[in-house]
């Protein structure tokens, strides 16, 4: 069956569908990760997003169990050159092709993903219409620019969990962590009690919890923080999400009290960006964002270079900072902020994924600062 | 900065490029740099890029010479190859390091032992947690049996020290397994074999990593190799990037490649490192680690644009990752992951049909003499496009109906399916090709899977393009519709592959095509997938909707590449063609280089103002032209320098409108034609071999009794002597006739006297439009005609020709040359006999000795050449003399027979050799020698040299025995020679000959009872079998030379060495030399 990508520039692509049937809209991002498509689709900071993949030939490995970050595809829809029929690997439970259908992702093949992107790059984000079947790209144009812009608009609230949960790693997590994943630097020296903001975090961060000794009681976005202090936390994360984080102003205010107190923060991605507002810092929208697996960040304490997995349209305006905070990582490659400390309180935060899946696991070492400051 | 020596199978150009990349980078810090590489076909040994250069022997005393001389602070061992790598331990354990404290960058001794030493590489991974296969070392046989009852069969079995798996093999039974390991043992530079558990048919990856001075670590690419383990990755087809890993395995393999080379120890630089994954259930092991910038690297740096050997060079001054920035978007540092929105797929390329003997069988051991590597938006575009690079001819067509098979047609369907099986189960070149056939047979993707252990994912692809070949063949050209003729082209179909699919000629297709409005578009390589914009037009075509080649207006040449390296056809011709681009730049042109070559410099980016990494076909060349055409300038197109690979396309790029720079493609067809080429000479009273063509045995017969026996046959357009032979009798003649393939009234059989015992000349020249033509230089052959030119060593300037001679010689290459109405290069081979000196062929272009005349004169003959093609005069360059040499230089021949058992390392008129060195002196003697040690042959000084050759060469001989006993050898003969040279008063020993009696010579050999051995062959077969003698010779390393004129100039290099000892000397010194002295 035929597809179109229109965009609100008036440009549109003829492909092939490549998912479920129908039509979605969003604001279309890329994502230049060569490997991770499971990772992406199931990232809830992708609400509202629909994704490129730079890299051609996605589906390869077809789908597996584990290799989800929520329960669920999360973006609104997805763009691919080339999609694999079949799926090779081991663990592969089923082709790529059939878990976006049966999850009514609405996707898009077979069109020139890098004239795209390029065009993505120069213009910035935009927004975006996926529909399958034979329709009007003149019309599909056209509705693109009715569509919501990201700027103002809270999606946390549609990803976030309904109830405050105690994290549980299945057997199969485990196995996988224990083949794939890497030994934690040390472990907790007592069980310690982590809060996890939920604004649509990634099932990855609280297997990193775990590994590290923490016992992870996860609680919706909007969670007073007295509830959240209620529970007696050795510290306090702040998980990734999608949209806005300006719009979230109720986790925001949350966060200004948690603030006051000295439960040692760390926030990871919208997180970060939450702390730095909280914290009377200012963010903007990025042209067009940084999404992928390979972005250098430089640690400014010790010079260090880490290759990071990013995924983020927003980010803090240093010159917006306070006194008390002060930046502690660097994107080499266009000089944003990349990481926040408090000077006298125990909060920090990065707006790249120490947790990786997908991308490297150099950034690991964030989770035992955690535990440090908590074990103070 | 050590070179890699000359091109063997496993070491090609790449470490030309890697080090050409590393002297720049090295300049531009503003250090002196001294080169020694023995390889003077090579751009790094120009004499401008160094500071130094020395084209010397890679041996410790020739290196401790150089090192006395230059006093250098510090050796970088890292861009040159196994060579360079164990060049540099071999000095540091003669202390020589040490002694003239001179530190090593790039990596240490003790990484470097690591890293190669099989057993400590093992142990160091065990400690760091990371898998390796069950093995051990051994150091005798007893030891490898041992070893071998836990490792179990098939067994692994790797020598120590060795490149590209020189001496390995799989051994299957005990029988095998002695064989192998025997052999390992010996070739081994340390005498020492690892046994290992095998792994085959577990996927295999490699990953190209680099790590700072800071412990800063990058991967630069991932690779995988769609043949699984147990096919060497030089061997292998491999793609990148790596396409069937899930991200939870690829960072595993991420996280064990930082371990890895952090326990090694290679504290700057890059590293190549490869895995095996058992697709079962993804356990992973680590197979070996080369601390150095490899093949692999090479092709990541193209396969991604990120300059690895550049970046090495500069981290191993102690910069870090981020302090380099990337050329290519400029604004961002070289601290980050290359991430790359296309495929690309290395396909390598064999010339088994040059040894005939030789094992077919793809093993632990490479042997493949070179690549092509094509980039495309998918696999199947990719791989298609690779498949046309490697210009195989109806060889290389996927798509060739199993009935046009030659071999094993006619057969039951039962037999069919058997050899088929048989053909896929065990790896050999070919099986590429019979996976296609047995595709097209129906043959499931799980059957396929379970005969060749390929990833399903990749059989998936082979089969979908299988798929559209049918459809595409049921449609017809005719009723092709736009969606499906772009769908064919979006999967790589070329339009000649199409044509045979669908039966008509290709400008149907073409034509079909443009009417359809479907043509090429241009993406960029730009190590980021279009996340920054990229600086650098390095380009790959892609049936794509948005191109982004956007040409400029400026005045351009197209310049065409060689493709693949084959014996035939070498790094001698990119040499060329990059010389060619500095011309033009010269001359103010943009130059627009072409080709698919990964291993070389032309496809640097920063050697062409710009580059499209393309296959070399007339379809792939046009789309380049047609867009470079959209600049509103004209193109112009120059095939002078790559070979035969650019000069077969001249007639149809200038029927399509091509303007052509240089020779016309006429006078190029009039010197490959042989009736007009007859005529030519004929016209100009220039003597020629007696010569005619025939098509039938009845033919052949009637020419050769006309020309008389011996005679050269050969079929029509061949390079490198291909299906060449030397034939003495109507018998063999008749037999050739038979054998001979696809002969027809166009292509009929050349049929020359041979002739015997004739010297044999090569001249290079170059001439300008004002038919000034200029002699590059006159090399006399060492061997006689009737061995290839690019198999026999060679001299400049001639030493033992006559003066008469050359002057002939001269007057005759101006008259060719003249006559052809030359403009660029052309080279020209001459036999004098009986006083007469005879042409044997004319090549209108670049041909292999110019490098090798170049380093000689220091004159760059082949940018010369093209800023004469650009319009410049030979005076305006103030070239009019003929060039002459700096000193005496020898080039020699290096073989690839160790490779391939079985095979006789006898020369003749089809060329075998895979690379070249060059020795430089004041005297023959000592340039030979030099020359001798650079291609590994060390001539003895003392012992006993055998002397065995047949009756026409008893007397030629005695002379050189008598000068050996001079010398102080002990002579010692086969009966026949051995009563001759008694009869004459030399006094020798006897010995037996092999199937004569016992301990024959090959048991002396093997003895080491024998330090040289002088056999000319005994005819065809002979009974005592001479084959098994120079095979011993050379497993056992000692020279064995073959023909009377090669033990003369032996004689004389060992004179030169007992009474001279060798000196060193840069090319610049032989060039100031000449400087004062005019
Ligand atoms: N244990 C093994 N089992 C099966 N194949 C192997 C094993 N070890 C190596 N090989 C094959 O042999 C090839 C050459 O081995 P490698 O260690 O890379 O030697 P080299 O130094 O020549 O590259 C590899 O590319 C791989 O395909
Ligand atoms: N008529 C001949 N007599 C003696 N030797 C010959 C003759 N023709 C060719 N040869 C030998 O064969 C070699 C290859 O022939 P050539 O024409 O150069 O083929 P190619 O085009 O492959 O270089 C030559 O280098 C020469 O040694
Ligand atoms: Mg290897
Ligand atoms: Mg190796």
């Amino acid at each position: 069956m035929n597809a179109i990508l229109a965009l609100e520039d008036g440009t549109w692509f003829q492909g092939v569908s490549a998912g479920a049937p129908g039509h979605t809209e969003g604001e279309v991002v890329f994502n230049t990760s060569m490997s991770g498509y499971q990772e992406i689709l199931t990232d809830p900071s992708y609400a509202g997003q629909i994704v490129t993949m730079t890299a051609p030939q996605i589906g390869n490995y077809g789908v597996a169990e584990t290799d989800v970050e929520s329960g669920k595809p999360q973006v609104a829809g997805f763009i691919m050159r080339d999609l694999s029929p079949v799926a090779s690997n081991f663990r592969a439970l089923g082709s790529l092709r059939d878990y976006l259908t049966r999850h009514n992702i609405v996707a898009i093949g077979d069109i020139d993903t890098r004239a795209l992107t390029r065009k993505l790059r120069s213009a910035g984000v935009m927004r975006g219409i996926i529909a399958t079947g034979t329709i009007d790209p003149a019309q599909l144009v056209e509705k693109t620019r009715q569509i919501a812009h990201m700027e103002g608009s809270d999606l946390v609230k549609d990803v976030t969990c309904k109830a405050a949960y105690d994290f549980k790693t299945s057997l199969a997590d485990a196995v996988d962590e224990a083949t794939y994943g890497i030994a934690p630097l040390r472990r907790a020296k007592r069980p310690l009690r982590v809060a996890a903001y939920d604004f649509g975090i990634k099932q990855n961060i609280l297997r990193r919890l775990a590994a590290h000794g923490c016992e992870v009681r996860v609680f919706p976005a909007s969670t007073p923080a007295a509830d959240v202090l209620a529970w007696k936390p050795d510290g306090i994360f702040l998980s990734n999400g999608p949209g806005d984080p300006a719009a979230v102003t109720y986790a925001i205010d949350n966060i200004k009290e948690l603030s006051k107190t000295d439960v040692p923060t760390f926030g990871i991605c919208l997180g970060h960006q939450l702390m730095g507002l909280a914290l009377g810092a200012k963010t903007y929208k990025l042209k067009f964002g940084h999404r992928g697996g390979n972005h250098p960040v430089k640690q400014l304490s010790s010079g260090a270079i880490e290759i990071t997995s990013q995924n983020h349209g927003f980010a803090v305006d240093p010159d917006s900072l306070p006194s008390n905070v002060k930046v502690t990582h660097l994107n080499l490659y266009d000089g944003t902020v990349e990481g926040l400390r408090h000077t006298d309180k125990p909060m920090f935060s990065v707006q790249y994924h120490p947790e990786a899946s997908p991308g490297p696991h150099d950034a690991d070492y964030l989770f035992q600062e955690f535990l440090d400051e908590m074990e103070k | 900065m050590i070179g890699s020596g000359p091109i063997v199978i496993g070491q090609a150009c790449e470490f030309d490029y890697s080090g050409t990349q590393a002297i720049k980078a090295l300049r531009a810090e503003g250090l002196e740099v001294i080169l020694v590489n023995s390889n003077p076909a090579t751009i790094m040994t120009d004499p401008e890029l160094s500071d130094r250069t020395y084209v010397e022997p890679l041996t410790p005393d020739a290196l401790e010479k150089i090192i006395e001389k230059e006093r250098p602070d510090a050796i970088l061992p890292t861009v040159g190859g196994q060579t360079a790598l164990n060049l540099a331990v071999t000095l540091d354990e003669l202390g020589i390091l040490e002694k003239h404290k001179v530190e090593l960058i790039g990596a240490q001794i003790p990484a470097i032992k690591v890293a190669e030493d099989r057993l400590l590489f093992r142990d160091a991974m065990k400690e760091i947690g990371v898998e390796v296969p069950e093995s051990g070392v051994a150091k005798t046989l007893e030891e490898a049996l041992e070893i071998v009852e836990r490792t179990k069969f098939p067994a692994i079995i790797r020598p120590s020290f060795t490149m590209g798996g020189v001496g390995g093999g799989i051994a299957y039974n005990l029988e095998e397994f002695k064989e192998i390991a025997g052999r390992g043992l010996s070739l081994s530079p340390v005498h020492e074999v690892l046994i290992e558990e095998s792994v085959i048919g577990w996927k295999e990856f490699e990953l190209e990593v680099m790590r700072d001075g800071a412990d800063n670590f990058v991967v630069i690419c991932s690779i995988e190799n769609i043949d699984p383990m147990g096919v060497h990755t030089g061997d292998s087809i491999t793609i990148a990037p790596a396409l069937t890993l899930t991200d939870k395995e690829y960072q595993r393999m991420r996280d064990w490649g930082r371990r890895i080379i952090r326990r090694v120890g290679v504290e700057t630089g890059g590293s190549n490192i490869q895995f095996a994954i058992n697709p079962d259930d993804g356990r992973m092991i680590v197979i070996e680690m080369n601390p150095r910038v490899s093949r692999s690297s090479a092709l990541a740096s193209k396969a991604t644009g990120f300059p690895i050997a550049k970046i090495a060079a500069k981290l191993a001054l102690g910069y870090r990752l981020d302090e380099i920035p990337n050329d290519i978007t400029r604004v961002t540092p070289a601290s980050f992951e290359p991430t790359i929105d296309y495929i690309v797929t290395k396909i390598p390329r064999w010339n088994f049909e040059k040894f005939p003997q030789a094992d077919r069988t793809l093993t632990t051991q490479m042997k493949s003499v070179g690549e092509a590597m094509a980039i495309g938006r998918t696999f199947k575009e990719s791989f298609l496009k690779g498949i046309r690079s490697l210009e195989l001819g109806k060889e290389g067509s996927l798509f060739r109906r199993p009935a046009a098979d030659g071999d094993d047609a006619v057969t039951s369907p039962e037999e069919e399916e058997a050899a088929l099986r048989r053909k896929l189960v065990v790896p050999n070149d070919r099986r590429m090709w019979e996976l296609f056939r047995a595709l097209d047979l129906g043959w499931d993707i799980e059957k396929l899977h379970e005969l060749t252990n390929i990833d399903p994912w990749f059989l998936q692809q082979f089969k979908e393009i299988v798929e559209l070949r049918k459809t595409a063949e049921m449609i017809g050209l005719r009723d092709m519709s736009h969606d499906l003729m772009r769908t064919l082209k979006r999967a790589g179909f070329g339009d000649k592959e199409l044509s045979e699919i669908l039966g008509v000629n290709e400008t149907a297709v073409r034509e079909k095509r443009q009417e359809l409005k479907l043509k090429a578009s241009f993406k960029r390589i730009d190590t980021c997938a279009a996340e920054f914009e990229s600086f650098t037009p390095y380009l790959y075509s892609s049936f794509e909707d948005a191109c982004e080649a956007d040409p400029t207006d400026r005045q351009k040449v197209i310049i065409l590449g060689s493709g693949p390296n084959r014996i035939g056809q070498g790094i001698e011709f990119d040499y060329c063609c990059c010389h060619a681009v500095f011309g033009f730049k010269h001359e103010g042109f943009e130059t627009v280089m072409i080709n698919c070559n990964p291993e070389t410099v032309s496809t640097d980016y920063d050697t062409a103002d710009r580059l499209y990494f393309e296959p070399l076909t007339f379809e792939d060349v046009m789309a380049v032209i047609e867009r470079e055409r959209d600049g509103n300038v004209d193109v112009s197109c120059v095939v002078q320098f790559g070979g035969q690979t650019p000069l077969k396309l001249a007639l149809a790029l200038q029927e399509a409108g091509v303007n052509i720079l240089g020779t016309s493609p006429d006078s190029i067809d009039l010197a490959e034609d042989r009736q007009r080429f007859n005529q030519l000479l004929w016209d100009l009273g220039i003597p020629q071999p007696a010569s005619g063509t025939a098509t039938s045995r009845a033919e052949a017969r009637e020419v050769a009794a006309k020309v008389g026996f011996p005679v050269v046959v050969r079929p029509s357009y061949v390079l490198g002597g291909r299906n060449m032979a030397i034939v003495y009798d109507v018998a063999t003649l008749d037999r050739y006739m038979t054998g001979a393939v696809d002969v027809s009234h166009d292509r009929p059989i050349l049929i020359d006297r041979f002739l015997e015992h004739a010297k044999e000349i090569d001249v290079d020249c170059v001439a300008d439009a004002t038919g000034t033509v200029v002699i590059g230089g006159i090399m006399e052959h060492i061997e006689e005609a009737g061995i290839h030119s690019g198999d026999s060593s060679c001299v400049v300037p001639p030493p033992f020709l006559s003066d008469k001679h050359v002057a002939t010689i001269r007057d005759y290459t101006r008259r060719i040359a003249r006559a052809l109405k030359v403009v660029g290069l052309m080279n020209t081979q001459y036999a004098i006999k009986d006083d007469t000196v005879y042409v044997l062929e004319v090549n209108p272009r670049a041909s292999r000795t110019v490098p090798y005349l170049s380093k000689a004169n220091g004159q760059p003959l082949a940018q010369i050449a093209a800023r004469v093609m650009a319009g410049k005069s030979l005076a305006e360059l103030g070239v009019t003399d003929d060039l002459t040499p700096a000193g005496m230089f020898v080039k020699s021949p290096v073989f690839p027979f160790v490779r391939f058992p079985g095979v006789d390392t006898i020369l003749g008129p089809e060329m075998k050799s895979t690379g070249e060195v060059m020795g430089g002196a004041g005297s023959f003697g000592m340039a030979f020698i030099k020359a001798m040690l650079g291609a590994g042959q060390r001539l003895p000084e003392s012992g006993a040299v055998c002397i065995t050759v047949n009756n026409d060469d008893k007397n030629d001989v005695l002379p050189i025995a008598q000068g050996l006993v001079a010398l102080g050898f002990e002579i010692i003969g086969t009966r026949g020679t051995a009563a001759y040279l008694r009869a004459h008063g030399v006094d020798c020993s006897v010995v037996y000959k092999v199937n004569e009696g016992r301990p024959s010579l090959a048991d002396e050999i093997v003895n080491r009872r024998i330090s040289m051995v002088i056999n000319t062959p005994h005819g065809r077969e002979s009974f005592f079998d001479d084959k098994a003698v120079r095979r011993a010779a050379m497993m056992a390393g000692i020279p064995c030379i073959t023909t009377i004129t090669g033990a003369a100039a032996a004689l004389e290099a060992i004179r030169a060495l007992k009474t001279e000892g060798m000196e060193v000397r840069a090319l610049q010194d032989y060039y100031s030399a000449v400087a004062a002295n005019q």
